[in-house]
């Protein structure tokens, strides 16, 4: 993975913005941004201490080319989508899409941080909404709470027992899920055909970019 | 009824602010026949409504009254004051063009010496101050107002404070048989200088301003600083009449924005440096006027007066788009953001927040009675396929007064052309 790192990092030179367009998603709108700051004014993860650069201050970075302290930032994992900043955003920059877009590309070419609490999440969501076609969140609040080990798991449940009983009285939390039971969708092995065929076109469509890009 | 003489040598102008003043008076002085129309009662437009101009703080009044010393002066000029275009048939050098005149209820006896308005009790919002207060429904639009002659209300005609008022004129001037009339006349061309209007404020949603009585707009802020204003010229917050000396200036609220204005409404930058200057005489070194920005926009000469009021240690700027207005306790507003040189946020206080709303054509979303193109915008456009109807001033672009001017003269010189070109046909 981190192979994939070097050579974009080789092919792309100097030209981090240029890498950014053609390889993230929605990174086409980087150059759009006229850093007026409403984004990162908007923004209400402001108080978490993971929250190193603000939208707009990714932007620039990109543009002023610096690759390393974009794809070592934490900034675009720590999007919420409030969509805040993309409704606000004076040029109509979908800033919240652009975000994902940069995180999901540092993933892609291993340069995502290790032990990324939201990272982690989106990774944890999706292996347990694609299993059945539907989340199973008992299931998925025990992957969370257990996720820096046992003892913190347990402190973390009994705090939040009195919501899940709560929860679990009216009706809309079903502790059967615990053991794979609870709600699925209808044609599991449909939905898991279509997710495979996602995934081919996604890789075909990634590779080909990775393998033209950059070279004109 | 109201007679018109209008030919198709004639020029007809449309609104009779800054620009239509202009462009029928640089007509008229060359000799042709103008037909002035304006909707409001007076004309000056929105240029009265300031209380000074920049880059040379003089007062409005001044230019004006120079302008109306021309007009006077001129009986080429026919001045149709409460009328509205209603349709234009025909084609450039043959226009036919349809007016609607609403009743004023006062003709031209009236010497506006004011014995209707006492005799008058009812009040009506004072549209000349934006609403920030109330007139008798029997009143002189603004001191400056030409004609100078009193407007009833239609809401008091046909009740006993119409009768009063045709009882207290000592002149026979309350005439309350008026009708709405509509007159159609002919004209060779035309100037459309319908001008603009405040961006409404309350659509920027996170600003506050339909919330929070302590944030006002560019153009109120003016009405507050004048002495003939509804605070006196005292700056005087809203929600508990406090002196507001800890002032916000947001720029670009609703300008240079694709959820609201597209455009750089130009005038905004320089308004609000120019604001600065109202605060620092009212209150000298208490006076604190806090700017925030994306960028200045004080275009050529204009660059000197912003250097002056940068040196100003009682006035701030913050490089950032307010990202949100809330309000503590004490009533006063709240700016929220990030400062992008240094990325740091703030939520800062103030007693009073102006927002320097944008430039909005009077003329989006209104058709206008003849094919105009306009722009993304709604501005009017030359329309190569039309080539009698000129735009002038605000109807064409967002404009200070100064290039307002310059754009009514430009359109003035083309409309002669046309009407030159019928008098050579007709011999």
């Amino acid at each position: 993975m981190s192979n994939l790192n070097e050579q974009m990092a080789d092919r792309y030179k100097n030209n981090f913005l240029k890498e950014i367009e053609e390889q993230a998603e929605m990174g086409e709108w980087v150059k759009m941004c006229m850093q007026c700051g409403l984004c990162s004014g908007s923004c209400p993860t402001h108080f978490h201490s993971g929250w190193d650069h603000p939208p707009q201050e990714i932007f620039m970075l990109i543009r002023a080319g610096k690759r390393e302290e974009v794809l070592n930032s934490q900034g675009m994992y720590m999007c919420t989508s409030c969509y805040n900043c993309y409704v606000r955003c004076p040029r109509k920059v979908p800033v919240t899409h652009v975000m994902h877009g940069i995180a999901e590309y540092a993933y892609r070419i291993g340069r995502a941080p290790k032990a990324q609490p939201t990272l982690h999440l989106s990774k944890t969501f999706w292996t347990n909404a694609t299993k059945y076609g539907r989340v199973n969140e008992v299931q998925l609040t025990q992957s969370l709470y257990f996720k820096d080990g046992i003892g913190s798991g347990i402190k973390k449940a009994m705090e939040m027992q009195k919501e899940a009983l709560g929860l679990v009285m009216a009706g809309r939390l079903n502790p059967m899920e615990a053991l794979g039971m609870g709600h699925k969708c209808k044609d599991v092995s449909g939905i898991h055909k279509m997710l495979a065929k996602a995934e081919e076109l996604e890789a075909k469509n990634k590779a080909a970019k990775a393998d033209t890009a950059g070279k004109e | 009824m109201t007679s018109v003489v209008a030919t198709n040598q004639t020029i007809l102008v449309v609104g009779g602010g800054i620009s239509g003043m202009t462009a029928a008076l640089e007509a008229a002085e060359t000799g042709k026949q103008v037909v002035l129309v304006e909707r409001n009662p007076y004309l000056g437009g929105r240029t009265v409504q300031l209380y000074r101009y920049f880059p040379k703080m003089c007062h409005p009044t001044c230019g004006l009254e120079i302008n109306l010393r021309r007009l006077k002066a001129n009986p080429r000029i026919q001045v149709l004051t409460m009328a509205e275009v209603t349709g234009i048939t025909g084609g450039k050098g043959n226009y036919s063009v349809s007016l609607k005149l609403k009743p004023r209820f006062v003709n031209e006896n009236c010497t506006a010496c004011g014995d209707c308005a006492q005799a008058v009790q009812t009040e009506i919002d004072d549209a000349y101050n934006y609403n920030l207060t109330k007139v008798k429904a029997a009143f002189l639009p603004s001191i400056f107002a030409y004609p100078q002659r009193y407007v009833i209300d239609p809401s008091i005609v046909g009740g006993a404070e119409g009768e009063a008022a045709k009882a207290a004129c000592k002149y026979n001037a309350v005439d309350l048989t008026m009708k709405e009339e509509t007159v159609t006349l002919n004209a060779g061309a035309i100037v459309w200088a319908t001008g603009w209007k405040p961006y409404d404020a309350e659509k920027i949603v996170y600003y506050g301003y339909d919330r929070f009585p302590n944030v006002v707009t560019n153009v109120e802020f003016e009405r507050m600083a004048d002495p003939r204003g509804p605070t006196g010229g005292k700056i005087l917050r809203p929600s508990d009449g406090k002196e507001a000396k800890n002032v916000a200036f947001i720029q670009c609220a609703g300008s240079r924005d694709e959820n609201h204005l597209r455009h750089c409404s130009r005038f905004c930058c320089m308004g609000s440096l120019k604001q600065t200057h109202y605060v620092q005489e009212a209150f000298g070194d208490e006076g604190k006027s806090t700017i925030y920005y994306i960028d200045i926009r004080a275009i050529d000469r204009f660059e000197d007066f912003y250097q002056k009021v940068k040196a100003n240690p009682n006035v701030s700027f913050v490089k950032s788009k307010v990202a949100r207005i809330t309000q503590d306790k004490d009533g006063n507003p709240v700016c929220n953001g990030v400062n992008t040189e240094g990325y740091l946020r703030y939520a800062t206080a103030h007693d009073l927040v102006v927002l320097a709303v944008g430039m909005e054509p009077e003329v989006k979303g209104v058709s206008i009675p003849a094919e105009v193109m306009s722009d993304s915008s709604g501005f009017v456009m030359a329309d190569p396929a039309n080539a009698g109807i000129f735009g002038a001033g605000c109807a064409t672009n967002a404009l200070d007064v100064n290039r307002a001017v310059q754009s009514a003269t430009a359109a003035a010189l083309r409309a002669i052309q046309v009407v030159n070109k019928v008098a050579r046909a007709e011999g």
